[in-house]
């Protein structure tokens, strides 16, 4: 390996879900407030996974309150505290941007049965 | 202190700062650099210490050119550079100079090297000129326009900005921070980009232009 992506490596996180576009997650992110850490929680459907070693990233998306709120995050970043896959969802790509045309019932995904 | 030292770019990456920000950083790995000349001032009418880098076979050295390289005992080296020096006295011929003799986390460096080659390149491309537009009937898409007036001064300036050979020139970025000196590896972490392809040569040396804290 060359020593470039073994310097990003060393910044990888080890504890993944191995979660995929489809899967709906609880993301738990340190936010900073002044001198004090809190936890905040975003749970939605991961529409999108982009797989670039130290600089994958994940998008979540969720309906709050009728709109659509779509966040990034850094898989390796520590400000994301832990993510947590809830249920695994059946879909047909890889990249669910027909999610943002759907709303209500037509946004639902599918649940996989665990065989 | 040595002012600088040579190096060669590996590439870029990122990796995240405490608080979880993203930092970019290219790799550079530095050194180590033998002193292959010491210049002083009543020899050269300054000071100065010769350092090379990147070691190559002897065979590939000119004789003149290894005979210079010889008094250090250390081989040949495909590039070498001149730098100065205010402690003088504690480099000698065939000293090795590594990264962290040189170089503190935090310091502030300005990187030279030579930019990736473009080859020639028009006026929007190398000088940012908008053009005209595509479509709509218009004949004027990417040229210059008018270079100049007529009757006077009847020439065209000089430095005018005209298409021509973009890239492959010196460049220095001024003002780039080291995030991490690894002195087992030689190898350093700069944030932000450097001139050059990877595996190009690049000088570092400490800023110039330094922003007071």
């Amino acid at each position: 390996m060359n020593i470039v992506d073994r310097i990003g490596q060393e910044h990888m996180r080890k504890n993944i879900p191995p979660f995929k576009a489809g899967d709906t997650v609880r993301v738990h992110v340190k936010i900073k407030e002044g001198e004090k850490e809190r936890i905040q929680i975003f749970q939605g459907v991961c529409i999108k996974r982009v797989n670039r070693g130290i600089g994958s990233t994940f998008t979540v998306r969720k309906v709050s309150s009728g709109v659509g709120v779509e966040r990034v995050f850094s898989l390796h970043s520590p400000a994301v505290d832990q993510v947590e896959l809830m249920t695994v969802g059946r879909v047909r790509r890889a990249k669910l941007y027909y999610l943002r045309k759907l709303s209500g019932k037509a946004a639902r995904i599918r649940e996989k049965r665990a065989i | 202190m040595i002012q600088g030292i040579l190096g060669k770019k590996l590439g870029m990456t990122q990796i995240f700062a405490s608080d979880g920000r993203r930092v970019p950083v290219t790799v550079i790995e530095a050194g180590p650099c033998v002193v292959l000349q010491k210049k002083t001032v009543d020899t050269d009418g300054y000071d100065a210490v010769q350092l090379g880098f990147d070691n190559k076979a002897a065979h590939r050295v000119s004789k003149p050119a290894m005979g210079h390289m010889k008094a250090a005992g250390k081989g040949a080296f495909s590039a070498l550079r001149e730098f100065s020096a205010s402690n003088l006295d504690d480099y000698a011929v065939g000293d090795e100079v590594t990264c962290e003799q040189v170089f503190n986390i935090g310091d502030v460096v300005d990187v030279t090297g030579t930019s990736k080659g473009k080859g020639f390149q028009g006026v929007i491309k190398r000088w940012n000129f908008s053009g005209g537009r595509m479509s709509h009937g218009s004949k004027f898409h990417r040229q210059p326009g008018a270079i100049g007036c007529s009757a006077w001064p009847s020439r065209v300036f000089k430095g005018k900005k005209m298409a021509g050979q973009m890239g492959n020139e010196r460049v220095t970025t001024q003002n780039l921070a080291i995030v991490d000196v690894r002195p087992e590896e030689n190898l350093i972490l700069i944030k932000g980009a450097v001139p050059g392809s990877r595996h190009s040569v690049v000088m570092i040396r400490h800023g110039v232009k330094v922003p007071q804290a």
